[in-house]
């Protein structure tokens, strides 16, 4: 029920950013999600794609770092609270969420939200108990 | 392996007598050919006679690069060009290069002590050399060539460049020794790795690497990386070139100098003072039987300390500790002396960290600042923020401990340090702009 994210080491912002992106649609990459996380000097572009292997490949090939983590798709009811409802869960647990960040496509109404934790699978047990609705990495790569 | 047994061992009496007699001999040659000596030797109002112990040459003056430059080209030259028969020059980064001259003898001797160090890193007859120092003016290539040729082994004059077809030239060939810079065998490993070549299953089995300052941990990185014993080897152009020292593989510790041709003092590099065996400072040879061009206690900038401690391999000869950098390399910053390799051991001591990194030496405001970049690398890059912040400040608090100045740490993409094929360029200095 875990989804792969490709995050990448960007040094110089704008610039880079932009060459990463184009590697990837070069290589016919679809990106589906993706966050940027940012300090003065550098950032980390992370990103759901279709197609992971060619992706890291590509990338590498053109000298980014990049790494491979596991985080989760969760579909979050579109209703208000919806998010919140599902944070007081995991707290409620011990589940640290380390961050998380939007899908651009929803889901029917629903929105899809990408969550990092530090312990996924206490996490994927914490929701699928409580009833959330997690989507596996296939529905996710081709939404 | 003992190349030249007699001399190798030679036991520490004879070896300085030997040493004394070749030095007056080079004294009074240089004296009565080289102008500049002569009056060297006048002005510090002392002569070759004079000089009748070892200890007596601390009242001869030192000789130093700029000396070279001033004579440019051939003014130190104590033969008549009729008897060289090879010209060197260093590669001179400002200004005219330091050109150095051989006689046929210079270059049978050097052939000598490159085939005595080749011995000491355990190369012998039927041993390929991949020699990929530069072929050309710079003395490495040609200086370890023939000194495999005279230890009778297989050597391939590569010479630097074209890493690919080197990586394929080691591999088809079955090169045993590989003979370069220690940049440029960890990017050999780099090159062969993205090609997804397994150069550990060469039949590659040592390294004989030198002409850049390196670390221990450059060593256990590259014995890793590349399969092989890493030995260090030293020389430099104006003394030889390749083969003034090296390592025995034995110890792998402390670099044998050729006693029974070179003189080595260690000297504070502030006030000239020589400082008793042991102690650290700069090293200073004294060339006791070259002809084209001798040296008289020449100011190599190397810093170092002598090892007078007998050494397991059963050479006599003294050992010079790994070189710590530079005098010319060490940064002033803020009052404090750093050298880069002190930068570079914080670095290795952290986990997943690699070697590559660069200092910017800069000045604001009238108060020097001090940045050093670090590459980020598969194995310390994470998805999220915070360890990469970490990391960063880890390195700082570790600079700031052990050399008491604050620094900027700045991660940077893999490759955005400049790597040349040749030596890495550690520091940027924009100071003097
Ligand atoms: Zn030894």
């Amino acid at each position: 029920m875990k989804v792969q994210q490709i995050s990448i080491f960007i040094e110089n912002i704008p610039g880079r950013l932009a060459e990463a992106t184009k590697v990837l649609g070069d290589a016919g990459v679809n990106i589906r999600a993706l966050s940027l996380a940012d300090t003065s000097d550098f950032g980390v572009l992370r990103l759901i794609v279709d197609k992971n292997d060619l992706a890291k490949q590509v990338l590498a090939e053109h000298d980014f770092t990049v790494s491979k983590t596991d985080v989760v798709a969760v579909e979050v009811p579109d209703r208000p609270a919806g998010l919140a409802d599902i944070l007081q869960e995991l707290d409620a647990a011990g589940i640290t969420v380390e961050y998380l960040y939007a899908f651009v496509e929803r889901l029917g109404d629903n929105a899809v939200i990408i969550f990092r934790f530090d312990n996924v699978d206490g996490a994927v047990k914490t929701l699928r108990d409580k009833g959330i609705k997690i989507l596996p990495g296939e529905s996710v790569y081709n939404l | 392996m003992l190349w030249n047994e007699e001399f190798e061992t030679l036991p520490r009496e004879a070896l300085e007598s030997l040493q004394l007699k070749r030095l007056q001999h080079t004294l009074e040659r240089v004296y009565a050919t080289v102008p500049f000596y002569r009056q060297a030797f006048q002005k510090a109002g002392t002569t070759p006679d004079q000089i009748k112990t070892l200890a007596d040459l601390q009242r001869i003056p030192f000789t130093l690069k700029q000396d070279m430059r001033d004579n440019y080209p051939y003014g130190l030259f104590a033969v008549p060009l009729e008897r060289i028969v090879r010209i060197h020059a260093s590669s001179g980064t400002t200004g005219k290069p330091t050109v150095v001259g051989y006689t046929r003898r210079d270059i049978e001797i050097w052939s000598e002590l490159m085939a005595r160090s080749f011995g000491a890193a355990g190369v012998g007859r039927g041993d390929v050399i991949h020699n990929a120092y530069g072929y050309g003016l710079f003395t490495g290539g040609l200086g370890a060539h023939y000194g495999a040729e005279k230890l009778g082994a297989a050597v391939i004059p590569m010479s630097g460049g074209n890493s690919k077809k080197q990586i394929m030239i080691m591999q088809d060939f079955g090169s045993t020794v590989l003979t370069c810079t220690p940049s440029y065998s960890l990017y050999l490993a780099e090159i062969a790795a993205e090609q997804d070549i397994d150069i550990k299953s060469f039949p590659l089995r040592v390294g004989i690497l030198g002409a850049e300052p390196w670390s221990e941990s450059i060593r256990g990185e590259i014995e890793e990386k590349l399969n092989i014993k890493a030995i260090d080897i030293y020389g430099l152009s104006e003394i030889l070139g390749p083969g003034v020292a090296i390592e025995c593989i034995e110890e792998q510790h402390g670099l044998h100098i050729w006693e029974d041709h070179f003189i080595a003092e260690i000297i504070n590099p502030d006030t000239g003072e020589v400082l008793p065996p042991g102690e650290q400072g700069e090293l200073v040879i004294t060339t006791i039987t070259k002809e084209g061009i001798p040296m008289i206690r020449y100011r190599t900038r190397d810093i170092t300390r002598l090892i007078v401690e007998p050494c397991r391999c059963g050479r006599t000869h003294r050992r010079l500790e790994r070189m710590s950098g530079r005098s010319d390399d060490m940064l002033i910053i803020r009052g404090v002396n750093v050298f880069p390799s002190q930068i570079e051991s914080v670095l290795m001591s952290i986990e997943g960290v690699e070697p590559h990194y660069q200092l910017i030496v800069d000045r604001e405001e009238n108060l020097d600042t001090l940045e050093v970049q670090v590459e980020v690398n598969e194995g310390i890059f994470s998805d999220a923020i915070k360890p990469l912040q970490d990391l960063a400040a880890r390195i700082r608090k570790e600079i700031k401990e052990l050399l008491g100045i604050t620094c900027k740490v700045r991660l940077v993409e893999p490759k955005t340090i400049t790597r040349s094929e040749g030596k890495a360029k550690r520091v940027i200095d924009n100071r003097s702009k």
